[in-house]
């Protein structure tokens, strides 16, 4: 026969859930790096979801390339057997963020089987600071339960107004943020207000709770001059910290990129519309790269993938380049190799 | 025995060091050439040392005045005189790259002359508007008809490599030079109308493409 649970047993426990609950909230915002379980987390069930990115869309009448490679995108995930949870949009839906460019990629998506969740790219947001977005497609930040695992939607493409005062129009305001190397950019960020919104939404999350966040800018540092970077990175990691596992799953930079800092690892996603070369300086060590691309075939270096959410809460990133093999980045590996043993991504590269 | 021997062998050490210097500082073992000093090829030398005989040093731009016997002045030089002469030019071009090498810094060019500051300043805003006007061009959707401009793919001109054409293209079916690639991708991806090579946008956007690989070494027919 079991012994029951003594009055004084309950009692410890009881303390010692109070103690770090109240240790939680004191470092919230802090964060200490935890270790991370090994060990499944019982409440997660596994499911792989979906995802498409950067599709950069004009009107069909100016530009049908781009139109080309979103619907290719769509059809793909249609065809998966079994289908995925979910599709996830990284982003940068429209080129220019006009209202045509807008409707149509919602009319393409439209066109998915699998439910789909949708996050903003700055293409999508500076010509009218996101009024048609949030029409179509509701706010830009959120957060969902999914088999265990608490998914968060931001909109990392925050930027200090540089607009105002120099009387820029609304589309002179978006030519300057749809141009990749501008000189007189400002960095993304995800933002104050952004911040304090996740430290609640977090509050009411367990520990335990494996966490992915879905983001346009990578929430690290990686090459400034291309945004290929968020300046309060450091802030948001320090949010994050005293989370086990938690995965950043972004856009906006158009290649396979991989990162892992303290416990958050951080996969980029592909572009359907083009391929980015790798930055001159700030590559992490943990990308694998992938080859550079073929001008002469408009769907090279292009694609899109697909994530599994493993039982332990940690994800399987899948590359599916068209034209090419796949690529994948498995947890198994990213979770354990030593930074350190790997070469420097600048001696055996691609040379761009 | 032993030290009358030291002793002596530093004697002539000594007197060989003396008569070297002297041969440097005057002129050849029998005081009869001698160097009366370096002049640039431009000047006139007829003011500086009467009765020398005037020589060209090797590296085109000096002439060295050589004060020889009077008898030698003109016409053929006896043997002698010759080879103290050949001695002195020697000795002359050797001190000159020396002095050049201290120089360094002064770039010569155009007749000894170092390029005056005007001319600097012209090459460097010439080039400025030129790299300016190619940045344009290259960011620049009307060079197509869909909207797409070249640093779309290619910002800050990353992934151009000009410096490896011209090479053998497949799918051009001929070896290309950047200007090639250029319109490829003019009427291809940017679906507009290519350029002529001698367009002056076709040179604005090679001239910034290539300053903007500035340092990149050259490697033709790489892949």
């Amino acid at each position: 026969m079991k012994r029951k649970f003594t009055r004084r047993e309950f009692l410890k426990v009881s303390a010692q859930g109070a103690a770090a609950a109240g240790l939680a909230s004191l470092l919230d915002g802090f964060g200490l790096p935890s270790t991370r379980s090994a060990e499944a987390s019982p409440a997660v069930q596994p499911f792989t979801f979906a995802y498409i990115s950067d599709a950069h869309l004009y009107e069909e009448k100016l530009n049908k390339r781009f139109v080309r490679s979103i619907e290719k995108a769509v059809a793909d995930v249609n065809a998966l057997n079994p289908q995925p949870d979910f599709v996830l949009f990284g982003g940068d839906l429209a080129q220019l963020g006009q209202k045509g460019e807008l409707d149509l990629g919602k009319k393409i998506l439209e066109g998915v089987r699998a439910k789909r969740y949708m996050m903003v790219g700055e293409h999508d947001w500076y010509l009218d600071m996101g009024e048609h977005w949030r029409e179509l497609f509701g706010p830009d930040t959120y957060s969902f339960d999914h088999k265990g695992v608490h998914c968060v939607v931001l909109n990392s493409v925050i930027v200090e107004d540089y607009w105002t005062a120099p009387k820029l129009t609304p589309m002179e305001r978006m030519k300057a943020m749809a141009q990749l190397d501008n000189p007189n950019g400002r960095p993304f960020t995800v933002g104050e207000a952004q911040r304090d919104w996740l430290k609640k939404d977090l509050s009411k999350v367990p520990l335990d709770t494996p966490l992915i966040v879905f983001s346009h800018s990578p929430l690290y540092k990686y090459y400034k001059n291309w945004n290929f970077w968020t300046d309060d990175a450091e802030q948001f990691q320090a949010i994050l910290a005293r989370f086990p596992r938690v995965s950043v799953i972004h856009a906006h930079t158009h290649q396979l990129l991989t990162n892992r800092i303290g416990n958050i690892e951080f996969h980029g996603v592909l572009s359907t519309a083009w391929p980015w070369p790798y930055g001159p300086k700030g590559l992490p060590r943990f990308t694998k790269q992938q080859d550079r691309a073929d001008p002469f075939d408009q769907f090279d270096g292009c694609g899109w993938g697909t994530v599994e959410v493993l039982a332990n809460g940690g994800v399987n990133k899948n590359y599916n380049l068209w034209g090419r093999k796949p690529m994948k980045v498995t947890d198994e590996w990213l979770s354990t190799v030593n930074e350190a043993s790997l070469p420097d991504p600048y001696e055996v590269g691609p040379h761009y | 025995m032993k030290i009358r021997y030291a002793s002596v062998l530093l004697l002539i050490l000594v007197a060989v060091g003396l008569v070297a210097f002297s041969l440097a500082a005057f002129g050849s073992p029998s005081g009869n050439v001698k160097s009366l000093g370096l002049i640039p090829c431009t000047e006139d030398v007829s003011s500086l040392a009467p009765g020398g005989r005037v020589f060209k040093v090797c590296d085109g731009e000096t002439k060295v005045v050589i004060q020889v016997p009077d008898s030698e002045n003109t016409g053929r030089m006896s043997k002698e005189t010759a080879q103290e002469v050949a001695d002195l030019l020697m000795q002359e071009w050797t001190k000159m790259k020396q002095m050049k090498a201290q120089d360094a810094p002064m770039v010569l060019a155009h007749k000894g002359e170092p390029h005056a500051r005007r001319e600097t300043r012209t090459w460097d805003m010439e080039l400025d508007n030129a790299v300016k006007e190619g940045y344009r061009a290259f960011h620049d959707s009307s060079l197509g008809t869909n909207g797409i401009s070249c640093d779309m793919c290619h910002p800050d001109a990353m992934d151009n490599h000009p410096q490896t054409y011209p090479k053998f293209q497949t799918q051009l079916k001929k070896v290309a030079l950047l200007r090639d690639m250029i319109n490829w991708c003019i009427e291809n991806p940017l679906e507009g109308k290519k350029l002529a090579d001698d367009d002056p946008k076709m040179k604005a956007l090679e001239t910034y493409i290539l300053w903007a690989n500035k340092g990149e070494a050259l490697l033709p027919g790489k892949h």
